[in-house]
């Protein structure tokens, strides 16, 4: 029933004379009979109201909780509004990638800033202008190590499961190893991984914080004096506090940018941030923005290094990849400016704060305990005396949303968002499951 | 126009977050030296600096758009207030199954739809966009030569006029590439295919109708050696509005396709994504594809993966909110709607060629579907005025110009597609801009080589841009 064709159909029938044909259907007369199709089996279209009505139903179906306290790559963060009142705009909504530079200035400027914001996050010399996701970012920086001499990928088996996941598929492609190291309480065992450093090996993964929330001592030397690329997933808003990737000696760093302004969005879209080593520049895939200058010297922003992308280089390129997130950038560079310097760190403190705060008030329950020895950062991973399915049943009838249950016990993410008194709540809920 | 950095003061700052209200807590772990030099600037600001943005920029709404093969069409504002819906922003991806129902049933329902206007069996909705699709797709017809012990199929054929992706997709999946030439029709050689087609064949890629327009009318029998051959065949799903709802992929022979919801589907493409590249296949295949699967399961949904499967190619369940936004159109438009746009989409292409054909050459004018290529090669040779010539004078009358100098077998290529939501009026006024353009081209050939003349930039140096990369800002060094 809806539509979105504006001709009339006196326009239609006019343009029909002007084709030279009787009707729309002799302009498929090139389409061989034999693989028509009959009328499909489709539920007739709907009014716009009806449209709406079916998806407020199928929204309602769903449960959206008031605390949350899960994290493990999907984060609630506080969204400032003017983030949503700058993606809204149409001109960045609906325009496609920034080809005609002439007309596309506010993107390639926008995405420009990106790039400055990624680079100072992350102390690395150059950004792209983003890639899918966290997980496909990490496959891609795996893949810009490899040569022909050295092909396995070590990846940390504390880094995100699905991140790991993503990189072997990545991998399964291309034909290449993959080995994990393994964990000592929780963290990339340091023997471990010098005993994998073999020859062969193009790069080393791991994440800061790791998936149980726990900070890592990374060892770039031992990489790089084994001749392979560090590359770091980190979590962006922890870089408001923490040590950037570049000062602990990362060649890449890449991460997923949806705790800057993205909501939870059952998983995306989200946005893969990249940036590497300067010497690493011309494998860097995906977009890039470069300032130059018009004929007449005004600033200009263009798409640049095009030279390593899919449209010149074919089989020969970098990477397949011809979008970016640009609207995602665009989402994490309002966020950004709209927290500046002092609001990210103000976050970043908080959440590392309330995440204390929640695992100290959770330990003084009888039989809870941290599974690993600090530091972290926002999650955190504790050992129960009861089930986790009995406590997050238990959280789950309050809406709470407990943490997600891992091996030994909960990884409980905090942060800025939840409150002193949710926490409390929250804690007293556990107390009650745990203790009677 | 200022950089957000350049109207950094400091001390300036939103007032976003309350006082924390717990003991602050350090963890004791290195912590950066020195803060990132992020813009200090107040809410104003920002929305200034955006406003003023947006202007240096052109989208949809802003005008003609016929940027061929990205299907620039209008993209709804319902659909955005569907995705934009708290029952659906708000869910955490790993949250029980029993609170997610809605949400996973707009996924068994976009597959449902999506699938039957494709002829396939299952569709996953992991791939973030036609790149990742096509990987994804690949890998479905790597993994399904091995679980067949089949090792020796380690070529992907590929038309020469084929999308770039398509042989960069073929790589990173491992495959060599082998290019088959196009006819003198435009459509592919059959000999050529025929010669190519072997024991080493993994699969085909193709898009139908191609990139210059065309339904290949061969393309059972296209199908047919590659599966003769043992082969898989690929539809690349960047052309599929010119025939939806009209002819199937599945029908035409095709095992893998992947589709652009934001082209097809009308998602809005935000400058370059995040769009969504959902991976659909034949029951055979079904097993091997990537990520979790909604499944329906005694009244209710669930979530599945296959122990076959090729892993997964991306977090979570691919871009949902992009899915919401298609369920949307293909509820709105429905079984009449999703073929009435096509032969919109189709009338629209061959009315604007029409009123363009007297006077520009097109490289293959004959059965055009939803869009055509101009060949500006004998105007460059008569007046030296290029494709880039005209599109960029083009830009000085408010239309995006077309898709420039692809597909590669076409020289000084323009590649036209109007899409179904332009009007009569705006076809009628963009070959009218078209011919007062070739008229200054013939009439005043030096004039075209420096347009565009009116907007905030003119031609950046690309080349510059290249040798000397700047790709961030420099900041002041600190007084």
């Amino acid at each position: 029933m809806g539509g979105y064709i504006p001709s009339s159909p006196d326009e239609r029938g006019g343009m029909l004379q002007a084709v030279g044909v009787s009707s729309v259907e002799a302009l498929f007369s090139q389409i061989p009979a034999a693989v028509r199709a009959g009328t499909l089996d489709l539920p007739e279209g709907l009014s716009e109201l009806e449209v709406r009505r079916r998806l407020e139903a199928l929204a309602a179906k769903n449960q959206v909780f008031r605390s949350v306290f899960r994290g493990a790559g999907a984060y609630r963060h506080y969204i400032p509004a003017i983030v949503r009142g700058v993606t809204a705009k149409e001109e960045f909504l609906t325009a496609y990638t920034p080809y005609q530079a002439e007309i596309s200035q506010g993107i390639l400027q926008s995405i420009f800033e990106y790039q400055t914001m990624i680079c100072e996050l992350t102390g690395m010399d150059v950004s792209n202008a983003s890639v899918y996701d966290g997980a496909s970012a990490a496959a891609e920086a795996a893949a810009m190590c490899r040569d022909r001499k050295r092909q396995r990928i070590l990846i940390s088996a504390a880094v995100h499961p699905q991140v790991i996941e993503t990189v072997q598929t990545y991998a399964f492609g291309a034909g290449v190893p993959v080995e994990q190291i393994p964990l000592r309480d929780g963290r990339t065992d340091p023997d471990a991984l010098r005993a994998a450093l073999a020859p062969d090996v193009c790069c080393v993964l791991q994440q800061q914080p790791n998936f149980f929330g726990l900070i890592e001592e990374v060892r770039a030397e031992a990489v790089h004096a084994a001749g392979a690329k560090l590359i770091l997933s980190v979590n962006p808003i922890s870089l408001g506090l923490l040590e950037t990737p570049a000062g602990q000696g990362a060649d890449i760093a890449v991460g997923e940018g949806q705790p800057l302004g993205m909501p939870l969005a059952f998983g995306g879209p989200y946005l893969g941030f990249m940036a590497c080593t300067k010497a690493l520049m011309r494998r860097l895939p995906g977009r890039i923005v470069g300032e130059t200058a018009d004929a007449r010297g005004n600033r200009a922003f263009v798409l640049t290094l095009q030279a390593r992308e899919q449209h010149i280089r074919r089989e020969k390129a970098s990477s397949n990849i011809c979008s970016n997130q640009a609207l995602c950038a665009l989402t994490a560079a309002a966020y950004l400016s709209a927290m500046g310097p002092g609001g990210l760190r103000e976050a970043a403190e908080q959440c590392a704060a309330k995440a204390q705060y929640a695992a100290g008030r959770l330990c003084e329950i009888k039989g809870v305990s941290l599974a690993y020895a600090p530091p972290f950062f926002h999650e955190f991973v504790t050992r129960l005396p009861v089930t986790p399915d009995a406590v997050l049943a238990a959280l789950e009838a309050e809406g709470i949303l407990g943490g997600l249950p891992v091996d030994g016990g909960i990884l409980w993410c905090v942060t800025e968002l939840c409150s002193k008194a949710q926490i409390d709540e929250m804690v007293g809920v556990v107390r009650e499951v745990c203790e009677t | 126009m200022k950089l957000i950095f350049e109207r950094s003061r400091p001390g300036v700052r939103c007032g976003l977050l309350p006082p924390c209200d717990v003991p602050k807590a350090l963890p004791a772990a290195p912590l950066r030296s020195c803060p990132p030099r992020l813009p200090e600037v107040a809410e104003i600001d920002i929305s200034r600096h955006y406003t003023a943005l947006a202007k240096e920029a052109h989208g949809v709404n802003d005008g003609f758009y016929p940027l061929g093969s990205c299907t620039m069409k209008y993209n709804p504002r319902i659909n955005e207030e569907m995705a934009a819906l708290p029952g659906f922003t708000g869910l955490h991806p790993l949250q029980p199954v029993e609170t997610i129902q809605g949400a996973l049933e707009v996924l068994c329902m976009a597959e449902r739809l999506l699938c039957e206007i494709t002829g396939m069996d299952a569709m996953s909705f992991q791939p973030a966009a036609g790149a990742q699709g096509e990987f994804a797709g690949l890998l479905l017809i790597k993994a399904y030569h091995a679980s067949r012990q089949d090792t020796v199929r380690k070529k992907i054929l590929v038309p020469d006029a084929a999308h770039g992706t398509n042989p960069a997709s073929a790589a990173m999946a491992g495959y060599d590439v082998v290019s088959i030439p196009s006819n003198e029709r435009g459509c592919v050689d059959l000999d050529a295919l025929r010669a190519a087609a072997g024991p080493d064949t993994a699969g085909l890629m193709l898009t139908n109708p191609n990139t210059v327009g065309l339904f290949d009318e061969n393309i059972l029998e296209i199908t047919n050696i590659i599966h003769d051959a043992g082969g898989l065949c690929y539809y690349d799903g960047a052309n599929l509005n010119a025939v939806m709802g009209i002819v199937r992929p599945g029908d035409m022979g095709f095992d893998v396709v992947h589709l652009n919801l934001h082209k097809t589907f009308s998602t809005p493409h935000g400058c370059g994504g995040p769009g969504a590249g959902p991976v659909g296949c034949r029951q055979f295949l079904a097993p091997f594809l990537p990520g979790e699967q909604a499944v329906e399961q005694g009244g209710g949904f669930t979530l599945e993966q296959s122990t076959a499967s090729i892993g997964r190619v991306k977090l979570f369940y691919g871009n949902f909110l992009v899915v919401v936004r298609a369920l949307s159109y293909l509820l709105s438009l429905g079984r009449e709607g999703i073929p009435e746009a096509a032969q919109n989409a189709v009338l629209n292409a061959n009315y604007l060629m029409t009123l363009l054909q007297d006077r520009f050459d097109i490289a293959f004018s004959k059965g055009v579907m939803h869009e055509f290529v101009i060949t500006l090669e004998h105007e460059k040779k008569r007046t030296g005025v290029t494709a880039m010539d005209i599109a960029k004078a083009m830009l000085d009358y408010g239309i995006h110009p077309p898709t420039m100098y692809f597909p590669l077998i076409v020289h000084e290529a323009l590649m036209v597609e109007p899409t179904e939501t332009e009007g009569r009026a705006a076809l009628d006024e963009a070959a009218r801009i078209l011919h007062e353009i070739l008229d200054r081209a013939q009439s005043d050939p030096a004039a075209l080589h420096s347009a565009p003349q009116t907007t905030c930039v003119g031609r950046p140096d690309e080349v510059g841009a290249a040798r000397t990369p700047r790709l961030r800002y420099s900041f002041p060094a600190a007084q």
